[in-house]
């Protein structure tokens, strides 16, 4: 390579790696070029990652003196025009709640990876966990709508952090990519596609001239076009409750107005959000919802629960929030039973029983962390009920 | 073909984990139609204490991504034995560091047992690190299922220091034709 | 706002209205409080030290002093308590061109930031930090902070605090700042020339002023018009450039130094490490280093 050759932030072709080094690869395949960070196990590769790539490619990489100041460090790049992202794992992301509020209210893009183990507290550093579902729905104070994805594959850690940061930016809000310590540490092969393959969304910018511009003007799809700093706006941006002047308006009226929409903007996109991946759902009798590493087992349960003639299927859910309400409830009108194995102690269980009211019988099987269930774990229970 | 699993196992030190990156990406990018996950244990601990990695491989999607019962158990370190040995499936191939590793009844249950010692082999080449190396040679001669020489034999040239390259490449093919008594 | 009050304002517009945003003012600082004349020093040390107005981001926490970004027309943030500090270096280190300034009080810098403080200080980050001292949370009913003094009485100190305050200049000098500086903000013309200097810093510039808090300090502690603090201040404060920074410590009733304590050039900022790094990386990485 000569001194001109730019290295490349897609590297195209097909790797053996992590699920941790996958996302970061992911997330400099999406444009991201500032990492705010504090190391935390099981989640410190995807900042070394990005502490020898992000230099490469003209970014940065800032290592911070807490989570509090990375996610805060996340917002201003992002508001100076930089795709921003940090990782962290559920005692990070519990510092950080603070300013993912901020985030919010303010509609500042960026990624906020959650590498799950076993809590609360400091927990099980090294071990498994998927007990911070709720932590990324209600973390922070207030009424918000969060977008997180979750990956099961290191080939999705990759794909759908892309997505994860073109939500982020199309949406204009911090979205939360749900990993674990599992998936962050083990290695599979990985195909990174051309760089003209990957679909890269960046956030609108207005179309009128400053003096016209309000900065919280939402078009059609109820998000404001995002002019950022030095772009000759002057911008105005306050977590205080604003009007659509970026204006501090201390009103219930005015609350009535922001909080809304921020909320309604992504229940409104709902269903260009949420994806799923159906398995054997067809003519199931039972259904097995689950996500992220234990969906690779669950659906290894289906598979062989189909072997010995018992109608199981699975519904995987890659986006977490918002939730799959209604295809719950639509399974709930087909299913004897839904399952629902986690790493936890009933977070989505919970939200599944609320969707299928009362339509269906619903059932958790729960881990409290450190370990992933087997397949046959999962089968003996799908076993136990058709009995 | 099946599902697949092989656990390698040691102490801290002795390239445990590189002999699962190898094998697992040997068998993911260059063996046809075959996946492979790797997965290692992880602790606070870093030097010294069992150390193992484990490579699940299969022809269809791998759907549990760690080793529950073991068709292949690689063990150069008699803390490691003890401790992994009944996840070894009965009728299962037991590759053991012979100078480290005193075999007992547990063994009893492996269709076959080979026996190397890997880590005199690695010396005499200059350093007990090539010893990881020598015993994947050996693993490799004496299975069928897990990885071909070839596949393995580009993987280390691609993820090996360029300046140890050639003496893992040694161990590598010394691994390869011991004989053992077996 | 009612006709006459409307037909008075245009009847005397300012030079600098334009760096004013439309319809914010009135401000809520209360009768006798300093803010919205240090506001007027800031605007004028900005256009003072010849910077781009549009490149200039100002980022406040929370609180009374904390208001002053929303106030101002420029590219302005009004973040979370104490964060203000961690959200400057991500919107600094993105675009070395841009102006960043930091304009909050004591408490959100000192108490729930100080940890941010320091460390940006430590990293010579690239930004100015203003802060209004005015020696206790205002904006939530006067509790004691961070800089109270010992014997100062405040809603939550009621028989006084008796604990060691902070001396600003002394805190920041020996974290690293490049430029440290108290006023009061009665000196408008020293203060102003000092933020000049502090904005015209490459690395991390420091500036203390003093301000008057009538309502919430001053009502405590027999100050109870923002006259009096400032006179209090005119009679304490003792002009000392270049003075020890271990020696500028503020007491109950004591005079205490103003002036400029700190001033060093040439010290590399966490911009210069970060762009230094990344012809480093670039080089490790064509010589076949990881990528």
């Amino acid at each position: 390579m000569n001194e001109k050759t730019e290295i490349p932030n897609v590297r195209t072709g097909m790797h053996y790696t992590t699920g941790n080094h996958a996302a970061a690869e992911g997330a400099l395949a999406a444009g991201c070029i500032f990492f705010g960070g504090y190391p935390i196990t099981p989640s410190s590769e995807i900042a070394e990652h990005m502490s020898i790539r992000l230099p490469q490619i003209d970014g940065h990489f800032v290592q911070f003196e807490d989570e509090i100041a990375s996610i805060a460090g996340l917002l201003g790049a992002s508001w100076g025009g930089s795709k921003s992202m940090t990782a962290t794992s559920g005692p990070g992301y519990s510092l950080m709640v603070e300013n993912i509020g901020l985030g919010m209210m303010t509609e500042t893009p960026c990624v906020i990876v959650n590498v799950q183990r076993g809590g609360p507290s400091t927990g099980l550093p090294t071990l498994v966990g998927q007990q911070d579902i709720m932590q990324t729905k209600w973390g922070s104070h207030g009424d918000y709508e969060p977008i997180a994805l979750c990956p099961s594959s290191v080939q999705e850690c990759f794909d759908l952090i892309i997505t994860a940061f073109n939500f982020s930016e199309q949406y204009r809000l911090p979205v939360t990519f749900l990993m674990d310590e599992t998936l962050g540490h083990m290695s599979e092969r990985l195909i990174i596609p051309a760089k003209e393959k990957i679909k890269i969304v960046n956030r609108k910018k207005p179309t009128v001239p400053p003096e016209e511009y309000l900065p919280y003007k939402p078009d059609k799809d109820l998000v404001p076009p995002m002019a950022t700093a030095g772009e000759g706006y002057n911008v105005m941006m306050t977590g205080l409750t604003h009007d659509e002047r970026g204006y501090p308006v201390i009103t219930a009226e005015a609350q009535e107005l922001n909080v809304k929409r921020i909320n309604d903007k992504i229940r409104l996109n709902k269903n260009k959000i949420i994806k799923l991946e159906e398995y054997m759902l067809e003519d199931a009798e039972i259904a097995l919802i689950s996500f992220g590493s234990t969906a690779r087992a669950t659906k290894g349960a289906v598979s062989r629960a189909r072997e010995k003639g018992i109608k199981a299927g699975l519904l995987r859910l890659i986006t977490i929030w918002p939730f799959p309400d209604e295809r719950i409830e639509t399974l709930a009108d087909q299913v004897k039973v839904i399952m629902v194995p986690e790493i936890n102690y009933g977070q989505i269980t919970r939200e599944v029983d609320r969707a299928v009211h009362g339509k269906t019988e619903v059932k958790g099987i729960f881990k409290l962390g450190g370990a992933l269930h087997t397949p046959e774990e999962i089968l003996n229970e799908i076993e136990r009920r058709v009995k | 073909m099946s599902r697949i699993e092989v656990r390698f196992a040691g102490f801290g030190g002795q390239g445990i984990g590189l002999m699962g990156r190898l094998v697992g990406e040997a068998v993911a990018l260059h063996e046809k139609n075959k996946n492979s996950v790797m997965t290692q244990s992880y602790g606070p601990e870093s030097r010294g204490g069992a150390s193992s990695s484990d490579v699940v491989i299969s022809e269809g999607e791998i759907d549990y991504p760690k080793a529950t019962e073991l068709d292949y158990f690689v063990v150069l370190s008699e803390e490691a034995y003890q401790k992994y040995i009944p996840k070894l499936k009965k009728g299962g191939i037991l590759f053991v560091e012979e100078d480290l590793v005193r075999l007992d009844d547990q063994s009893k249950k492996a269709k076959e047992i080979y026996k190397i010692p890997a880590t005199k082999i690695a010396e005499s080449l200059g350093s007990k690190i090539f010893s990881n190396i020598a015993m994947l040679g050996f693993v490799c001669a004496n299975s069928k299922d897990i990885v071909s020489e070839e596949a393995l034999v580009k993987v280390m040239k691609k993820k090996i220091k360029a300046r140890y390259v050639e003496k893992n490449l040694i161990a590598f093919q010394m691994g390869k034709e011991y004989k053992h008594e077996g | 706002m009612n006709k006459d009050e409307t037909e008075l304002i245009e009847a005397h517009e300012h030079p600098l209205d334009v760096y004013l945003r439309d319809g914010r003012i009135p401000h809520i600082f209360c009768p006798g409080c300093s803010l919205g004349s240090i506001a007027t020093i800031i605007v004028d040390a900005i256009l003072e030290a010849n910077l781009d107005p549009k490149n200039v981001s100002v980022v406040s926490g929370i609180g009374c002093t904390g208001r002053i970004a929303g106030y101002l027309n420029f590219d302005s943030f009004h973040t979370t308590h104490g964060r203000a500090i961690p959200f400057a270096i991500g919107l600094s280190v993105t675009d070395p061109e841009r102006k960043v300034i930091v304009v909050s009080g004591d408490g959100d810098l000192f108490a729930i930031g100080g940890n941010h403080f320091i460390h940006a200080a430590r990293r010579n980050a690239d930004i100015t930090v203003i802060c209004v001292n005015n020696f206790n949370y205002g904006m939530t009913g006067g509790q004691v902070g961070p800089t109270s003094y010992i014997g100062q009485f405040q809603s939550t100190a009621p028989y006084g605090s008796l604990e060691e305050p902070f001396s600003l200049p002394y805190l920041a000098a020996s974290c690293g700042a490049v430029y440290v500086a108290r006023w009061t903000a009665l000196d408008v013309r020293r203060t102003k020339e000092s933020l000049v200097e502090a904005l015209q810093k490459k690395g991390f510039s420091f500036v203390e002023i003093l301000g008057s808090c009538p309502t919430t300090f001053g009502r405590r502690n027999q100050l109870a018009e923002g006259k009096k603090i400032l006179e209090y201040f005119k009679e304490k404060a003792i002009l000392k450039h270049g003075a020890d920074t271990r020696e500028v410590d503020i007491s109950k009733d004591s005079e205490f130094a103003v002036g400029k304590f700190v001033d060093i050039e040439d010290k590399d900022t966490l911009t210069d490490h970060l762009l230094q790094l990344q012809k480093i990386a670039k080089a490790s990485a064509r010589k076949g280093g990881k990528i």
